[in-house]
């Protein structure tokens, strides 16, 4: 059975007006399919553009160039009364579990509020969703009587993945959705994901740091570098072994839970590159190993190099398929 | 090398709820020696930011309330009053926050947050605190810390805002640096850079470290100790090797049993401990990991277990009854 594109990502810009005129370009012309029913991992250096992409494709950030399509419509300029049901189906799990939760309202109204605004349930109708999910990331019903600031981390996380889940998106973009969990609640809310992946056909879009909660939740990896996608992968290939420069780096730094620690590690040293002035040629040049001069000028494109692996490097660590 | 920097005896932290106290911290022991990089893991929930905000009085309130004593230079800093702890906070003892975003003004360019921080201890030029703020950003990963050094919090990342606050952290090399999950966002390579910082510090500085973390690849890593926390107490405790290579409490088992592991193949299922936390203001008379403890027999119900050493070395000791009617007979044989 051929996938069948949920939503897609054509050159897909968001520009930011920095301080002293400078600015910065967090997400370069993006191109990206993600399918139906599919977790795409997205993974890469903290500041180069992640959340911007993600809050770019479900327009919580509106993006400066480009189009974004949901089922084939093309949602980047829509407006109105169609977009509210649209957006209902398109959630968002926020990285930062503080600020994004209104600290005046109770948990319960924070939780219901999508199902009340936008699928018009009655509020006892909510009220019966919203204490379901609360016992279903862990924190109790109880919990929604309760302000924001009295939870810890990752009871907030909590709060805003059963927000996100209320009513019953189709796509969830999820911003580092168990980073401040402790490893056996974030088990349990990956195995409730993983449910309603299954259950529910819920396409994911999934940020994370961790390369361990990615490798058991996502199908396919996409790997980020100074607002650009370098690679592609299904997810065992990328294990195996990273065809990018950067994603073999990434991997290997990865601290593992082990008595010695006996691998390779790759110490990214030379320059970090500054955003508002990415370096010529190809971005990640100034601290790559493997950088040749033709690096330096040339700026290498999103190459295929075997089946469902794409990967923006001149001197890739997996051998390209044919010629080219 | 063990001289003891702090030492928190007792301390208890309640919360006022809608349905009454909350014992955030339920009576915790530690101490915390020179050049030492103690890991603080445990439960989502079970006080150990509570606990680190305590210590220098960050989460004093109407509603909070906190007993037991940390000791540190010959005073108890939970009597101290406000005057003493503010000369103390970000000088001797830093906190960096767990929640970077709240913490940061947000109308303050981050590099004059770190330059205050710098002045509020020492009466140093604008321009040179500027100068060492914009080091410091540098030292923590930051590319082009000078122009960083003139965004606003909103303007960064998660991750960048989180080293802007380890380079608040750290202005005035405290002797004593608290970090509540400063690596959670940040991504691989630039965590590894952030804890070489940290060593660093603590080898050459002998400054003491407490780093609250849910990731346990980091504790092996960096830690010489650990201690676990479960509904406000501290349930084990131990050097790296002993905790995280021989557990002995069956939360610590459970806990390392749940690490979705990127060395290994992927499984459609994470092992996760059975049951929920305890999240509301009544607790179980007996061991407060019982209804979820896949060991647990009738006397775990009775009384809280004592941490006490079980089968390890003399300093690993944690809160479990199980075995201790066997060892007992061991004993007596
Ligand atoms: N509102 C904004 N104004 C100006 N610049 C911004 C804004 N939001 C983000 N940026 C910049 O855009 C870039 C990408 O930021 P983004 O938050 O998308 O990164 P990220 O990949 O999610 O990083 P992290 O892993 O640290 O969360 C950064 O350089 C950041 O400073
Ligand atoms: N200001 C407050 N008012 C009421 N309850 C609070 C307050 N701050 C914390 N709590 C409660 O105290 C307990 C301990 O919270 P704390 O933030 O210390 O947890 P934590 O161990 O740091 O968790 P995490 O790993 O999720 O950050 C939690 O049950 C939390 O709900
Ligand atoms: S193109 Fe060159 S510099 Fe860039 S990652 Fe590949 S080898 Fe390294
Ligand atoms: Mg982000
Ligand atoms: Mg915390």
């Amino acid at each position: 059975m051929k996938p069948t594109p949920l939503i897609e990502l054509e050159k897909l810009r968001v520009e930011f007006g920095g301080s002293a005129g400078r600015r910065v370009r967090a997400v370069r012309d993006v191109d990206l399919t993600i399918y139906e029913g599919e977790t795409l991992g997205l993974v890469g250096e903290s500041g180069c553009g992640k959340s911007t992409l993600g809050r770019a494709t479900v327009r919580v950030t509106e993006p400066t160039g480009g189009r974004i399509r949901y089922r084939g419509a093309d949602i980047t300029t829509m407006r109105g009364t169609l977009f509210r049901s649209t957006r209902a189906d398109l959630q968002m799990v926020f990285q930062d579990p503080f600020g994004s939760l209104n600290p005046r309202r109770k948990i319960a109204d924070i939780v219901a509020e999508p199902l009340l605004r936008a699928r018009g349930f009655s509020a006892s109708a909510a009220r019966e969703v919203v204490d379901d999910l609360l016992d279903q990331v862990g924190l109790g019903r109880e919990a929604g009587g309760r302000r924001p600031h009295e939870f810890s981390g990752g009871q907030r996380q909590r709060i805003g993945i059963a927000r996100a889940l209320a009513p019953s998106p189709r796509f969830v973009v999820a911003d580092e959705p168990v980073s401040a969990l402790d490893v056996s609640i974030q088990a349990q809310v990956i195995n409730l994901l993983s449910d309603l992946i299954r259950d529910r056909g819920l396409t994911m879009l999934f940020i994370s740091h961790d390369l361990g909660v990615v490798k058991h939740i996502a199908d396919r990896i996409a790997v980020m570098y100074l607002g650009e996608i370098i690679e592609i992968a299904a997810r065992d290939d990328f294990f195996a072994g990273p065809a990018h420069p950067y994603g073999e780096a990434l991997l290997s730094s990865v601290p593992t839970l082990s008595f010695s620690p006996s691998r390779e590690r790759i110490e990214l040293s030379g320059e970090l590159p500054d955003p508002a002035d990415p370096p010529p040629g190809c971005t990640f040049h100034t601290r790559c190993r493997y950088v040749v001069d033709k690096c330096r000028t040339e700026a290498p494109l999103l190459r295929t190099v075997a089946d469902g692996r794409q990967v923006r490097c001149h001197l890739p660590l997996i051998p390209l398929k044919g010629s080219e | 090398m063990t001289e003891t920097l702090l030492e928190i005896r007792g301390l208890t932290v309640e919360f006022d709820v809608p349905a009454g106290r909350l014992p955030a911290v339920a009576g915790v022991d530690l101490s915390l020696r020179r050049g030492e990089i103690l890991a603080l893991v445990g439960e989502s929930g079970s006080g150990k930011s509570a606990l680190s905000m305590s210590l220098v009085g960050l989460n004093r309130g109407p509603h909070a309330h906190i007993g037991g004593e940390v000791l540190f230079g010959g005073h108890d800093l939970v009597a101290a009053g406000e005057k003493e702890l503010r000369s103390v906070r970000g000088k001797d003892i830093a906190v960096v926050f767990q929640d970077a975003l709240a913490a940061l003004n947000p109308t303050q360019r981050v590099g004059d947050q770190v330059a205050e921080m710098i002045r509020t201890h020492r009466k140093i030029p604008k321009k040179q605190a500027r100068e060492r703020a914009a080091g410091l950003l540098g030292e923590v990963g930051i590319g082009n810390p000078a122009q960083a050094a003139r965004a606003y919090p909103h303007q960064l990342s998660g991750g960048m805002r989180q080293r802007v606050m380890i380079a608040i952290g750290l202005a005035n090399d405290p002797a004593v640096l608290i970090a509540d999950e400063p690596t959670t966002a940040l991504d691989v390579t630039i965590q590894s850079q952030v804890l070489r910082l940290l060593k660093r510090l603590q080898a050459d500085h002998g400054t003491a470290i407490v780093l609250i973390t849910h990731d346990l690849g980091v504790v092996a890593e960096v830690a010489d100790r650990v201690a676990v926390m479960y509904a406000g107490r501290i349930v084990e405790s131990g050097t790296r090797d002993e905790v995280l290579f021989h557990p002995q409490h069956p939360y610590t088992m459970g806990l390392l049993n749940s690490v979705p592991r990127v060395d290994g193949p992927a499984v459609a299922r994470l092992p996760a401990i059975a049951g929920s936390p305890l999240t509301g203001v009544a607790r179980p008379p007996g061991c407060a990991f019982a209804p979820r403890c896949a060991f647990a027999h009738a006397a775990c119900g009775d009384a809280i277990p004592p941490l006490m050493q079980r089968y390890g070395g003399s300093a690993h000791l944690d809160r479990c009854v199980l075995d201790r009617s066997r060892d007992a007979l061991e004993v007596t044989a």
